[in-house]
């Protein structure tokens, strides 16, 4: 048992913070959220320049990590700064997925991922599969040669800046099965192909995609025909890691602007936080934020555990995130008052990211039930 | 980073549990089990069998005659008894007092007092709360006075909440033995023999219908000044360090493991709405939930304790644990009462140290309405939980709080 980061990621941790803390301010991303694509080109170059894109591939792969604790010690940093560039959805969801199942020629995309020059989107929910995985209305037709793909994809994040989509669709069986889902590889300016987007309240973009019969190839398949649904799971284990891991980095922020504004904030001729009813509260975020930290490691050190292991601590995970997130947000909120209300104080945007995660690959509720399932299973 | 035990923890673990497997009576896990107290007598051969194999102190360090595991060794050992129902060790003595001696006693109290708590020969317990002093403990009033002759210390006053007291013939105690300096100040730790003419022990029948703490009054009692541990007045200084000892294994992961693996099995066996309480999904969401924050206090627990291992101290980290840790093991003794549903109602007050035999339980649970009723001590004892949510912002906040 050992709960020391390796010295690589040590030193990972400790660029990234620093790089952070130097060029990404609330005042930088404010701006960068105001802006029509809703990233920096610059700072995702600078993201792949330091080694963080690499540091979430395995070395198979390309990359020199690809673990549980590498997704951690990287999104906790993200998650610190708010950062709104794409690196879930670019790196360790889509481009997780390309590396995962692709073919030697699919997979040379992974190299250009890594050095900060490409963007990819995972094209999977739908309007009506809400947190079901196995869900896919989406069909992929064989038509000779052709493979031709028809649905609607939800809330497609990083869609717009996206060069590559992977996008699920079902070859078989009925809209609940896990069998028969497909992934492809689909190039954003495929005809047939129409994204419709919009601005995220925790910063980024999303889309709405639609597919009206866009063609394709086998080619384009990623792995085996309708056997992709244990690649999909398993890839939603590792973005859940790292987004829980990006909202404990969030809960410290808020954490720390709280603990510093409840030292200085002076009401009735003393700091706030002298009143035992903020000190006792302030009290339960610091035990929550312990717990969170330690539901993300084990998650994290799960991650590369057999299924159901693995499962059972991303549903627990997850659960306990969204119920600890939730804390930490409102109370970081009512105990700063008036002034957490406004858009420029960095909290605002902590805020919003904590509590938008838990609507994102499964919210507190849906993971307490799934739990429930494993568990007995 | 790596959540696995090393092949050497492993090895440690199959040993404990081989040890438990053979030396544990079953008649105690069974006591255990259902909530039983195991009384004086097998609780001293409990501490003679772990005494015997050299384990029954494991915090010592071994020129005591300690087993000196390190954390990870006692985080095993604790969760292992737990899930074995092995009975606790009475920790007075051994977890709370000793540390003290091995580290302010002189050489002579170390030699006399040490080995006599190893062989039982001593049960001690322990002297520090009043009646007017509880989480304000500094504030405590019982007296103790150098007699004209330097020889003995004259020690008046009452203390409470003393637990199995009635069985203890020692007691150690914070006395006030100056008035005149700050409270902290004039406070010393003295060792008392309670066989000594004018200490009195007077039940305090609990809740639950047990009877597991005492008032103990000091009238005149004379006190040989050997008895004095370290310096005089500077008793807080040993106090704080005790309370250090007294907060590990706070978490109680263990025995939250054990608890909730007992609402589970009655879970499965009882029935609500021709299904097992354990499909029914207020209830398996309770329990859920529950088993969630304890698996991530588990890893706190862990965490913190590889800290200590690595040679810093628990600070305020062991008062997270305390709050958390007793919040999940009332909800879990809350659970376990509702999971029984009606037969959470039936009470013999006698459960503690005979049998409940005479009781309707069909899922053989034990007095848990009974046990959740016992457990609320736990958000108060050993520093209420608001006193550690005090300390903890005070830490964390600086100056702010």
């Amino acid at each position: 048992m050992n709960f020391d980061l390796t010295e690589e990621r040590q030193m990972l941790q400790d660029t990234l913070r620093r790089f952070l803390r130097d060029r990404y301010d609330t005042a930088t991303r404010n701006t960068i959220l105001d802006s029509d694509s809703g990233m920096s080109a610059d700072i995702w170059a600078q993201l792949a320049e330091l080694g963080v894109i690499g540091a979430l591939f395995t070395e198979e792969q390309g990359g020199f990590g690809g673990k549980g604790f590498d997704l951690a010690v990287v999104f906790e940093e993200l998650g610190r700064a708010g950062v709104v560039e794409p690196v879930l959805d670019s790196a360790v969801l889509a481009g997780g997925l390309l590396a995962d199942l692709g073919n030697e020629a699919q997979q040379a995309h992974v190299e250009t991922l890594i050095g900060g020059g490409l963007h990819m989107a995972f094209a999977h929910g739908e309007p009506s599969s809400r947190y079901d995985l196995n869900r896919v209305q989406t069909t992929a037709k064989t038509d000779g040669d052709a493979i031709v793909l028809n649905g609607h994809k939800a809330v497609v994040a990083n869609a717009e800046a996206a060069d590559y989509l992977v996008v699920s669709a079902r070859e078989s069986g009925a809209v609940d099965d896990e069998a028969g889902i497909s992934l492809f590889l689909v190039p954003s300016d495929a005809k047939g192909l129409t994204i419709q987007g919009y601005a995220l309240l925790a910063g980024g973009r999303a889309a709405e995609v639609m597919l009206d019969n866009v063609q394709l190839t086998a080619a384009d398949r990623l792995g085996e025909a309708g056997s992709a649904f244990a690649a999909i799971e398993a890839r939603m284990a590792a973005a859940s890691v790292a987004q829980c891991a990006e909202t404990l980095g969030a809960m410290e922020t808020a954490t720390e602007l709280t603990r510093d504004y409840l030292g200085t904030r002076k009401q009735f001729g003393r700091p706030i936080g002298t009143f035992q009813a903020l000190a006792h509260r302030f009290s339960d975020l610091l035990i929550e934020m312990e717990q969170a930290r330690s539901a993300v490691i084990n998650a994290a050190g799960h991650l590369e555990e057999d299924r159901k292991l693995r499962e059972i601590n991303v549903s627990s995970t997850k659960n306990l995130m969204g119920r600890a997130g939730r804390l930490v947000a409102e109370e970081s909120i009512q105990m700063h008052g008036g002034i957490a209300m406004t858009q420029e104080y960095e909290l605002a945007h902590i805020a919003k990211r904590i509590t938008m995660a838990d609507h994102r690959f499964g919210d507190t509720d849906h993971h307490l039930e799934r739990f429930i399932a494993l568990v007995a299973a | 980073m790596d959540l696995r035990y090393s092949d050497e923890d492993k090895a440690f673990r199959d040993e404990v549990r081989s040890f438990l497997k053979e030396k544990l009576p079953k008649e105690f896990s069974d006591k255990i089990r259902k909530g039983q107290e195991l009384g004086r007598e097998n609780q001293e051969r409990w501490h003679a069998i772990l005494n015997e194999q050299g384990w029954l102190a494991p915090n010592w360090p071994a020129s005591f005659g300690g087993a000196e595991w390190n954390a990870v060794q006692r985080h095993i050992f604790e969760e292992e008894a737990a899930a074995a129902n092995a009975p606790r060790i009475v920790p007075f003595g051994l977890s709370m007092l000793a540390p003290v001696l091995q580290k302010f006693g002189s050489k002579e109290q170390q030699d006399y007092w040490l080995p006599r708590i190893l062989s039982g020969e001593d049960w001690w317990c322990q002297g520090y709360s009043e009646p007017g002093a509880g989480s304000d403990l500094a504030s405590l009033k019982t007296t103790a006075v150098l007699n004209d002759a330097g020889t003995h210390y004259v020690v008046n006053g009452q203390k409470t909440w003393t637990t199995l007291g009635q069985h203890a013939n020692m007691i150690f105690c914070l006395v006030r033995t100056n008035k005149d300096v700050k409270q902290q100040e004039g406070i010393s730790f003295l060792l008392i023999d309670m066989d000594t003419p004018g200490v009195e022990v007077r039940p305090i029948i609990l809740l639950d219908g047990t009877h597991e703490v005492n008032e103990v009054w000091f009238t005149d009692v004379e006190v040989p000044v050997e008895n004095l541990v370290g310096e005089q007045d500077k008793g807080w200084t040993y106090a704080k360090y005790l309370l250090t000892h007294e907060r590990t294994n706070i978490a109680g992961v263990g025995f939250s493991q054990a608890g909730l693996a007992a609402v589970k099995r009655v879970a499965r066996a009882e029935m609500a709405g021709g299904k097992p309480l354990a499909q029914n999904p207020h209830f398996a969401a309770r329990m859920a939930q529950v088993e969630i924050d304890l698996m991530a206090m588990a890893t706190t627990n862990l965490r913190i304790i590889s800290q200590a291992a690595a040679g810093s101290a628990p600070g305020v980290e062991a008062s997270m644990l305390k709050v958390k840790g007793t919040i999940i093991r009332q909800e879990i003794n809350d659970l376990a009462r509702r999971a029984v549903g009606a037969y959470a109602m039936p009470f013999a007050s006698e459960a503690v140290e005979g049998s409940n035999a005479g009781l309707p339980d069909p899922h053989d649970a034990g007095p848990v309405a009974a046990q959740y009723f016992n457990y609320r001590k736990l958000s108060i004892f050993g520093g209420s939980n608001e006193i550690q949510r005090g300390i903890i912002a005070k830490v964390k906040m600086g100056g702010g709080a």
